[in-house]
């Protein structure tokens, strides 16, 4: 259990795949992972709370990543330096206060800069603290690791649960309000000839039905993650 | 009658779980057995009904701008709410510890059934939702209270009627790739639908 060096190469938003030269096989596998066979949300089932709420339109769904990408990467970073000095004991508590500090920076300057989305995103921001993807990162992989894995191990977590919310966003803005982004995508004609938004989209039991199929969908692909039970 | 009704908002109308849905993780793993469900239920109640009264006071009298006021004049402006965030969840991650180590203690058989939902509490978002709520609308100390203990009590009956939905499934005949997770989402969507219907209601 070596401290290794932080990587010199940020991985633009984890997408692409880190210079390999740089980057072992193993590591591209923390990044890559949470895409596929360990999603947060689609297969370790965390940090859902927030998904449903704000994912109405593309654009909150966005923020929400964004600031959900750095308090996961951040957070992980800081456990893994510290991890040798907390006590068993009071761990969490220690987590909770590394984890809430820098939410309240994300929530500090939204409130500075996008004052109308910080209004929009409401509660959900300051619950990014309780997102158990940001605990369960921090418990499963930053007490263990080093600092530069636990930092893609974060932005890959942090960008495969983005993904999701993104994905629902899109579905949800579409047919709830024909739009995308905030711009209009269904044209006008089709009102004229009677199609209607759908209403149901936009209540968060349509976002819990919308994941529902995704991971109908992402397990009949995958089929060693079925449930057996 | 506004405090019963306050109750009847936080447990039924605007249920925690299935109108915003808060607490889902837990929610989720959680109900795949009536006993299991029933645990976390009622540690959820407890936590809920002391967290949100604990912290409308540390709110009320730390916190907010001017509350150094009383202590001299020249703090009065001291406005202290950004600092809302880590001081609830401290609240919170403190209680938990504490409850851990008094049941510990104490009563060790109510330890070893709810022992391994505590730590899960803490990350519960219904336990730092409800104290968001509370200060986004400006409750006062017993209508806190009140609202603390009817969203632990919502909490409770929709995880326990979502474990009992659950243990009848394991005899009807789904999907293999939606068994477990998926059909667990889209029961959750369809009670949500269900609690819409008391949208509206007021005592």
């Amino acid at each position: 259990m070596s401290t290794q060096p932080l990587p010199v190469e940020r991985p633009a938003g984890g997408a692409s795949p880190p210079q390999p030269s740089l980057l072992s096989k193993k590591r591209r596998k923390l990044v890559s992972d949470p895409f596929g066979d360990n999603n947060p949300i689609t297969v370790q089932v965390l940090g859902i709370c927030s998904a449903l709420a704000i994912t109405t339109q593309m654009r909150t769904a966005g923020v929400m990543a964004i600031a959900v990408v750095f308090v996961v990467a951040t957070s992980n970073v800081v456990i893994a330096l510290i991890r040798k000095s907390i006590p068993e004991r009071i761990r969490m508590i220690v987590q909770l206060m590394v984890v809430a500090s820098l939410v309240v920076l994300v929530d500090q300057v939204l409130k500075a800069y996008a004052y109308e989305m910080s209004r929009q995103l409401s509660v959900y921001i300051g619950l990014i603290i309780t997102n158990c993807i940001v605990m369960g990162r921090l418990e499963a992989f930053a007490l263990r690791n080093g600092a530069g894995d636990s930092f893609l191990d974060g932005i890959g977590n942090g960008v495969g649960y983005g993904a999701i919310l993104m994905v629902v966003a899109f579905f949800r803005e579409l047919f709830g309000s024909g739009t995308l982004f905030g711009w209009q995508i269904v044209p006008q004609v089709f009102y004229d000839l009677g199609y209607r938004n759908n209403g149901v989209m936009l209540t968060p039991a349509a976002a819990m039905f919308v994941i529902g199929i995704l991971i109908w969908i992402h397990r009949s692909r995958k089929p060693k993650l079925i449930d057996i039970s | 009658m506004e405090l019963v009704n306050i109750f009847i908002r936080a447990a039924f109308i605007e249920n925690m779980v299935l109108a915003y849905f808060l607490g889902m993780c837990s929610f989720l793993a959680v109900s795949k057995s009536v006993k299991t469900a029933t645990g976390l239920g009622l540690a959820v109640i407890f936590m809920l009904s002391v967290t949100a009264p604990l912290n409308w006071a540390v709110n009320e009298y730390l916190l907010t701008k001017g509350s150094f006021g009383r202590i001299s004049p020249a703090l009065a402006d001291v406005d202290l709410t950004f600092l809302q965030f880590i001081v609830f969840i401290a609240v919170i991650a403190s209680m938990v510890q504490l409850l851990e180590m008094i049941m510990e203690r104490y009563f060790p058989p109510l330890y070893t059934a709810l022992g391994i939902f505590l730590p899960l509490i803490t990350v519960n978002c219904a336990i730092l939702g409800g104290s968001l709520f509370m200060v986004e609308r400006e409750l006062d100390l017993a209508e806190s209270a009140v609202f603390g203990f009817g969203s632990g009590f919502g909490f409770f009956l929709a995880i326990v009627a979502l474990a009992a939905i659950r243990e009848k499934l394991r005899y009807s005949n789904i999907p293999a790739p939606l068994r477990g997770l998926g059909i667990a989402f889209i029961i959750t969507g369809l009670m949500g639908l269900a609690f819409m219907s008391f949208a509206g209601i007021s005592l």
